[in-house]
């Protein structure tokens, strides 16, 4: 990051180390404090009590009833991811050849659910896929039902709501590549006699990658760690690694079993994000919001 | 074409789940219909009416606004460290720093519950600004970093050439040039503190609990039609802040821009 030695000067010097660790201070206090050790003192939890252990992870993956509500993790996060990129595409390529208002509103569309509490999203969803909600009741209109369908606490309404929740971490990194790529390749690439499909394949879908795979990450790991949707819209019947560790905490008050649920799922996490390190691009979501 | 079509399809998928709250927020029945039968404000009424919903947003905003101060304070003081200062271990600061956005927020929140618990500080004002501060700091400072790296040290050079302090360089020419990115971090931890559940919904108690919380509760036991005013004023409020944060960045945006022409024309 430092690359750019003497341009960043305050009085004409950089800061010293010791100054430069005083500016540091509070962010490592706190950190220390409000990350590092609620996290150590948990898997401290997960490891040692009541004596050195392995016992609480092993019983994670030995019993089905826990296997069965990882295995639905991966999936539904899998899943989500799948379903926000088919959705995020088309918006990432309009937005990256609009201008003006239509950009304006396209970012607007994208940005606005961004912005917007997750409990209201969620809310809006139970709502609308509720028993005698807006979407049954359009399906009885419509003739499409006999009797209201039963929507929520299904694994699509889990699939669906979370897909929307996360769509925006979609649409941004894809958009920027997307908006990096001159519009001089796709038409030459026509030039010279590429159908539609081989351009989207040998030219856009290549230069896109990049931001597709942050894309797919970010969605991907939210959705891992995914607790108030999958909460309220799957309830106990589609229950994901979230919500069994806050049930673990909240009603079976079984610390060393919740710690061990959360030292898997950070394992995993850690290991998706190291395996793709540079696909993770905070600054492409603060850039564009 | 298809495509474009596509694209303002989902466009609609994105917003209508939350508009459509609106309109049935109006409705005067208990069961919310689209459309509303009728047009009646009682659940809004209700909402101001409940002690528990206004001390509940009232202890949000509380949290929102320490956060969002602390949050841009300390963000703003490690990004200079990493931006302008030799700072030792470097790499490590930069994953504490999205330490915060990798780990999920579930593993945070029972791991905050578990040392909160023991230091009393569940339920308590203090615990939710140190927690949401830590969430939001990662936005903040790669905010600013970007705010940092784009800023001209020849700027603050020639203020320093012109005789004055370092300090008086700072606030005078650094400051109101990254004016626009103090901003957007701030309002950027504002909504991330005021919007989080997760963490909230396990460090909160019976008596002090955040909206978030609130809403999660009631949607747990009960879909009452207060949510869905709570919803659409949230909604608005949203679009709202995210306009005031536009407007205001972009009047910071050209005062910086003017500030920077005026120190360029100076000897």
């Amino acid at each position: 990051m430092s690359r750019r030695p003497s341009r960043f000067l305050l009085g004409g010097r950089r800061y010293s180390p010791a100054a430069s660790l005083l500016l540091a201070a509070p962010f490592l206090l706190l950190v220390a404090v409000i990350f590092i050790l609620p996290l150590a003192t948990l898997l401290h939890e997960s490891l040692f009590v009541p004596a050195p252990t392995t016992a609480h992870y092993a019983r994670a993956f030995a019993e089905p009833v826990y296997l069965r509500v990882m295995l639905r993790t991966l999936r539904i996060a899998a899943l989500v991811t799948a379903l926000a990129l088919l959705l995020a595409w088309p918006v990432a390529w309009a937005m990256s050849r609009s201008r003006g208002l239509g950009l304006a509103l396209l970012g607007a569309a994208v940005l606005l659910p961004l912005w917007t509490s997750v409990l209201v999203r969620t809310y809006a969803w139970m709502v609308l896929l509720q028993r005698n909600g807006v979407v049954n009741q359009l399906l009885l209109q419509a003739g499409l039902a006999d009797a209201p369908v039963r929507l929520l606490y299904t694994e699509g309404a889990v699939v669906l709501a979370m897909a929307h929740v996360l769509l925006p971490f979609m649409v941004l990194p894809i958009y920027s590549a997307l908006k990096g790529i001159p519009e001089e390749y796709s038409r030459a690439a026509r030039m010279l006699g590429a159908s539609a499909w081989s351009t989207f394949r040998e030219v856009t879908w290549p230069l896109a990658l990049p931001g597709v795979t942050s894309g797919c990450l970010m969605v991907f790991l939210l959705a891992l760690g995914f607790f108030v949707t999958p909460a309220l819209i799957g309830g106990p019947q589609q229950m994901m690694i979230a919500t069994l560790v806050s049930q673990q905490v909240r009603e079976m008050l079984d610390w060393p079993f919740a710690g061990a649920l959360v030292g898997i799922l950070l394992v995993f996490v850690l290991a998706v994000t190291i395996a793709f390190k540079r696909a993770v691009r905070l600054d492409r979501f603060v850039g564009s919001a | 074409m298809a495509l474009n079509a596509a694209a303002y399809a989902v466009t609609v998928f994105l917003l209508l789940p939350t508009l459509i709250i609106a309109p049935m927020s109006v409705g005067p029945e208990r069961l919310l219909s689209f459309p509303p039968k009728g047009f009646s404000l009682r659940w809004y009424a209700a909402y101001f009416e409940d002690r528990d919903w206004l001390r509940a947003t009232l202890f949000s905003a509380e949290a929102g606004l320490i956060s969002a101060v602390c949050a841009t304070v300390i963000g703003t003081m490690l990004a200079l460290a990493l931006v302008r200062g030799r700072l030792p271990g470097k790499g490590l600061i930069e994953l504490l720093v999205i330490g915060p956005v990798i780990v999920p927020h579930i593993a945070l929140a029972v791991a905050m519950f578990l040392v909160f618990e023991q230091l009393r500080l569940t339920g308590t004002l203090l615990g939710f600004a140190m927690a949401h501060t830590v969430l939001a700091l990662p936005f903040v400072v790669f905010t600013l970093l970007a705010a940092l790296y784009r800023f001209d040290v020849e700027l603050e050079r020639a203020a320093l050439s012109c005789g004055a302090g370092p300090l008086r360089a700072f606030r005078h020419v650094t400051l109101p040039l990254i004016a626009p990115g103090l901003v957007s971090a701030a309002l950027f931890a504002f909504i991330i503190s005021f919007d989080e559940a997760v963490v909230s919904f396990f460090i909160s108690d019976l008596d002090r609990k955040t909206l978030p919380r609130k809403m999660f509760e009631d949607i747990d036991f009960n879909i009452s039609p207060t949510l869905a005013a709570v919803a659409t004023m949230l909604t608005a409020l949203t679009i709202l802040a995210l306009l005031l944060g536009f407007g205001l960045k972009r009047g910071l945006e050209r005062r910086a821009r003017a500030a920077g022409t005026a120190a360029e024309a100076g000897p």
